[in-house]
């Protein structure tokens, strides 16, 4: 052979890449839309409702109107004919109850926040300035705030809906023939087995993105431009037209660097709307830029369910069936995919456990809160959270360690594909594997070890150790399953890979980011398929004039789906160069094989790069009969499946039963999320997904008073946790490739969300259970901690003295002291 | 309107304002610095922090006025003769940003942690960076970007 040797090019894929995106963001160089001034441009401020329900029986906007800089003043009553209604993408029935969802409330309000008015003025203080003025009359209607109140009809959020009941959804294995009969397998267990009953509270959340939307709107060219803050602005391209009745082709939507997203930016908002009702009223470019407590209150909440929970099992720790009731709040409106979000996470209450039944019934229930929505895990953490507290509840009920109960029923890795009782394919996996490291890292042993010793001693501060091994679904999504669930859309992703003359590679991509590097992977993966250097492509995104086809970026989709189709669009640039490279060297294109960037004729030295075919291909003075002078391709790929990404999480805590305090210990997580395209960018998925979990667990609750006020509405009361709450992590990946993508990446975004949160419930409620607690409700705060350990009753090991109690004041607001407040004096004050 | 003159990022101004008006919107909207972000409107997320007079403040906790006759140094401000800054530097390596949003504020914030305290421990790091809010990294490589920014500083030292 006289192959001439190249010399070996480590791949792309694997290598752990310094983001370039960084390079803008570390120096200032940023292009958020509030940077954005246009000439002539107005700035908008909302005038929003101050009660939970109410009918607007008077407006007056005079004063407004006539405050220095005010343009211009829009009510609903200016609107109601031009403003549309707000879309629901994805219905859970064919009847569902959907309240009208206007941008700017004409007669009624449904939740506080709402928007009543929009000034449009020459600044943004003078526009704050006049909604100050503007004088609204509300006759106060009684809110529909409790879940459980407004499930059972009492008070109506819409009277006119006769109901609060939005839709039921039911999944149940006997009746689809995945499995047998959950009633049955819980009878069963009645009689000679183990029945665990758990109602378990996913509180309200706020996904609390670091950058407040905003929303630019141009109407002074042909095409109306918009920027918004969004992860989505393919869909709010479309919803534009389609709301306000605009030609598609008349819109174009920017979404210029965006600050975070987590679900809360997969949203069409009516401040999108009015921004742009206001350009076109002024004919001038408007600006809205919410300020973090309109964001708390107007954006769109996550989680939100009563979770009424039975699993049944055998007495040797083999589950025989589980069923799931779910109590799912809605809030005021059905935002873009508020009512399918509970039912994202009906496919993974069974995890990773072969359950032989499963029902699951989920009631949407409007009320008047601010709606929810999207937020990283969508519907999955919920789940998760349900099986894998259960799976311990199993474990302490048979007195058997938690993840033997947990290996007796997951399924294992020969196994895959893997049928499960909720009707999907589990790809592939390896859960024997993640646990074996995961245990490693953790040291588990010696943990469990110190963990007996604290018991044994009494010692005021007890040990906790919470297990997750979970399993998450991502890659959103086959677009025939997607039709089949009622969605409007379909779940593909688009990439184009255009060669430019010079030898430099743009990649579009359909997908839209705002944080997760995919400036930085897509270029590894396309530097791989083409053989170009990293630095030579170019990831172009987010605006609909550049990449005009694409579903944008939620559910863990951008990777395991707009990756590939980035693979299949570089490849077809490989395909299409052949002919011409094979013309040029005078070979069949069959003699030719393409490796590190370089045609050669198989068997001799003879060869083309790449960029000499892209070279000849633009000058176009000689090419193969019939060849067009481009190699530009586009793919368009849709998965025949989700993916199943996996992990073993471990965390410790230390509780100190005195203050009801918890510390976080140690938090080792091994992750399967198939082949990892940049180790560095995995990690940083996995370390902020984890603390946005553990939040959940310990620190983060969006609370509404009787009246339906938001109390907890800006960042001193919603507490975010701090550099100071949270600690190190000790992550770690094993490799399954997905099956069926050329690629074989499963996707990463939301795991580390979805699996930590029961793992640290689980860490503090192992810590209290010789105490006789087997649940605390989360946010586990020090105050709910204490109350249960001092509820706790006879099996209380030591009463708590006086001086601890002094800690709390009785009726404070509910949450962690120390989270979240910049110089609290109790910080670190030995709690 | 009060006449404030201030020298920012190297560049003396001199201009009207509202006495009402924040730095971080003089900043922002008069002085197009834009690198300068907001966050919140209780002061808690520390995405406005910038140097006064070589101190970090959070800048939309101080009024325009009160930076009269003083130096402000923002993101853009920080680096040297074309030189990335050590702590900008150490970000970007150890992957402590994902959206950028709070990072120009948690650089100015890390800078002031380490004049402060050239060495600090992980805990030290943790307390200092206490009032500036990230919602996407988890802190986890942040606090590991200013340990390596006080090693890289210490090398240079030696
Ligand atoms: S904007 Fe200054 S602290 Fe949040
Ligand atoms: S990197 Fe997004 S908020 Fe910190």
């Amino acid at each position: 052979m006289t192959v001439t040797e190249q010399p070996a090019q480590a791949p792309e894929v694997g290598r752990a890449r310094l983001r370039k995106e960084d390079a803008r963001l570390i120096t200032g160089r940023t292009r958020w839309t509030d940077n954005i001034v246009l000439p002539g441009m107005q700035h908008l401020a909302m005038v929003r409702s101050p009660f939970a329900h109410a009918r607007i029986t008077g407006l007056d906007a005079s004063a407004a109107k006539s405050a220095p800089g005010v343009v211009a003043v829009l009510t609903g009553a200016d609107v109601k004919d031009v403003q549309g209604a707000l879309p629901n993408a994805w219905p859970a029935s064919d009847d569902q109850k959907t309240p009208a969802h206007p941008s700017i409330a004409v007669d009624e309000v449904a939740f506080a926040g709402e928007v009543v008015a929009v000034v449009i003025a020459r600044s943004a203080a003078a526009a704050r300035d006049a909604a100050e003025l503007v004088d609204v009359d509300y006759e106060e209607l009684p809110p529909a705030l409790e879940l459980k109140a407004a499930a059972a009809d009492e008070v109506l959020a819409h009277p006119d809906l006769g109901t609060n009941v939005s839709a039921v959804w039911t999944f149940d294995s006997q009746e689809k023939g995945t499995g047998g009969s959950a009633d049955e397998a819980i009878a069963a267990a009645r009689a000679d087995g183990v029945v665990i009953e758990r109602e378990y509270r996913q509180q309200r959340l706020i996904p609390a993105f670091m950058e407040p939307r905003s929303v630019v709107c141009d109407p002074t060219g042909e095409q109306l431009t918009v920027w918004t803050s969004t992860q989505v602005p393919h869909f709010v391209r479309i919803f534009v037209a389609a709301v306000l009745g605009i030609p598609e082709s008349k819109v174009r939507v920017i979404a210029p660097d965006v600050g975070g997203g987590f679900g809360g930016k997969l949203q069409f908002t009516p401040e999108e709307v009015i921004t742009v009702l206001a350009a076109r009223h002024t004919g001038k470019p408007c600006k809205y830029t919410e300020t973090r407590s309109e964001s708390l209150l107007s954006g769109h909440h996550g989680r939100d369910q009563w979770q009424r929970l039975t699993l049944a099992a055998t007495r040797d720790g083999r589950v025989t069936g589980l069923k799931v009731e779910l109590l799912a709040d809605m809030g005021a409106y059905l935002g873009l995919v508020t009512s399918f979000i509970p039912m994202l996470g009906a496919l993974m209450y069974n995890g990773i456990y072969k359950l032989p039944a499963y029902h699951f019934t989920c009631t949407n229930v409007l009320t008047n809160k601010t709606w929810t929505d999207a937020y990283r895990g969508a519907g999955r953490p919920e789940a998760t959270f349900a099986i894998e507290r259960l799976m311990d509840e199993l474990a302490a009920e048979l007195g058997m360690d938690a993840l033997e109960v947990r290996e007796k029923n997951w399924i294992t890795h020969e196994e895959f594909p893997f049928h499960t009782v909720a009707g999907v394919t589990y790809d592939s996996g390896n859960y024997e594997a993640a646990t074996a490291r995961a245990r490693e890292l953790f040291d588990y042993e010696a943990l469990r070890r110190e963990q007996r010793e604290r018991r044994d001693r009494k010692d005021p501060v007890q040990l906790g150790i919470g297990v997750s091994t979970f399993t998450e679904m991502c890659g959103l999504a086959p677009s025939r399953w997607m039709g089949e669930q009622r969605y409007a859309a379909g779940g593909w992703e688009h990439a184009e890979v255009r060669m430019l003359p010079t030898g430099k590679v743009e990649v579009v991509t359909g997908t839209s980011p705002h944080g997760q590097g995919h400036e930085t992977a897509w270029s590894q993966i396309a530097a791989d398929r083409l053989g170009v250097p990293f630095e030579d492509v170019e990831v172009l995104h987010g605006d609909t004039a550049i990449a005009p086809r694409g579903l944008d970026t939620y559910g863990s989709r951008s990777l395991a789906v707009g990756g590939q189709a980035v693979v299949m669009a570089a490849d077809r640039v490989v395909e299409k160069a052949k002919p011409l490279a094979a013309h040029m060297l005078e070979a069949a294109v069959d003699d030719l094989e393409f490796t590190g960037g370089r045609f050669a004729v198989r068997g001799t030295d003879k060869g083309a790069t790449i960029q000499e075919v892209v070279w000849a291909a633009f000058t176009s003075h000689d090419l193969p009969e019939g060849m067009v002078p481009t190699l530009d391709a586009e793919a368009t790929y849709d998965p025949d499946n989700f993916s199943f990404p996996h992990g073993t999480h471990l965390c410790a805590v230390e509780v100190d039963t005195e203050t009801g305090q918890v510390r976080m210990r140690r938090y080792v997580s091994v992750d399967d999320v198939g082949v990892v395209v940049n180790p560095l960018i995995v990690a940083g998925q996995m370390h902020g997904g984890l603390v946005q979990g553990i939040a959940q667990a310990l620190w983060e609750e969006a609370v509404y008073d009787e009246q339906g006020t938001l109390v907890t509405g800006s960042f001193v009361d919603y507490t975010l946790p701090t550099a100071a709450d949270t600690i190190s992590f000790v992550n770690d990946n094993t490799v399954t490739p997905a099956v069926g993508t050329a690629l074989g990446a499963k996707g990463v975004g939301e795991a580390g969300t979805i699996a930590s949160t029961p793992a640290v419930v689980n860490a503090v409620v192992d810590a209290l259970r010789p105490l006789g607690i087997h649940d605390v409700q989360m946010p586990c705060t020090p105050e709910r901690v204490w109350n249960a350990i001092r509820s706790a009753g006879e099996n209380q090991a030591e009463p708590t003295t006086q001086q601890a109690q002094e800690h709390f004041e009785p009726g404070a607001p509910n949450q962690d002291p120390t989270a979240g407040h910049a110089g609290t004096p109790e910080k670190g004050a030995g709690q | 309107m009060t006449r404030i003159s201030v020298r920012v990022d190297g560049v003396d101004y001199t201009d009207e304002v509202e006495p009402r008006t924040l730095l971080v919107h003089y900043l922002r909207e008069q002085l197009g610095k834009t690198g300068t972000v907001v966050g919140c409107d209780t002061s808690n997320c520390g995405a406005c922090t910038v140097h006064l007079d070589g101190r970090s403040v959070k800048s939309c906790n101080v009024l325009a006025v009160q930076a009269d006759g003083h130096e402000v140094t923002t993101i853009e401000g920080l680096a040297t003769g074309g030189e990335l800054h050590p702590v900008p530097q150490a970000f970007h390596e150890c992957h402590a940003l994902q959206c950028g949003y709070c990072t120009p504020g948690m650089i100015m914030q890390a800078v002031d942690v380490l004049r402060e305290n050239p060495d600090p421990s992980e805990e030290e790091i943790r307390l200092g960076l206490e009032g500036n809010l990230c919602r996407c990294t988890g802190y986890h490589n942040i606090v590991r970007a200013v340990r390596q920014a006080a090693g890289a500083r210490e090398g240079a030292q030696a």
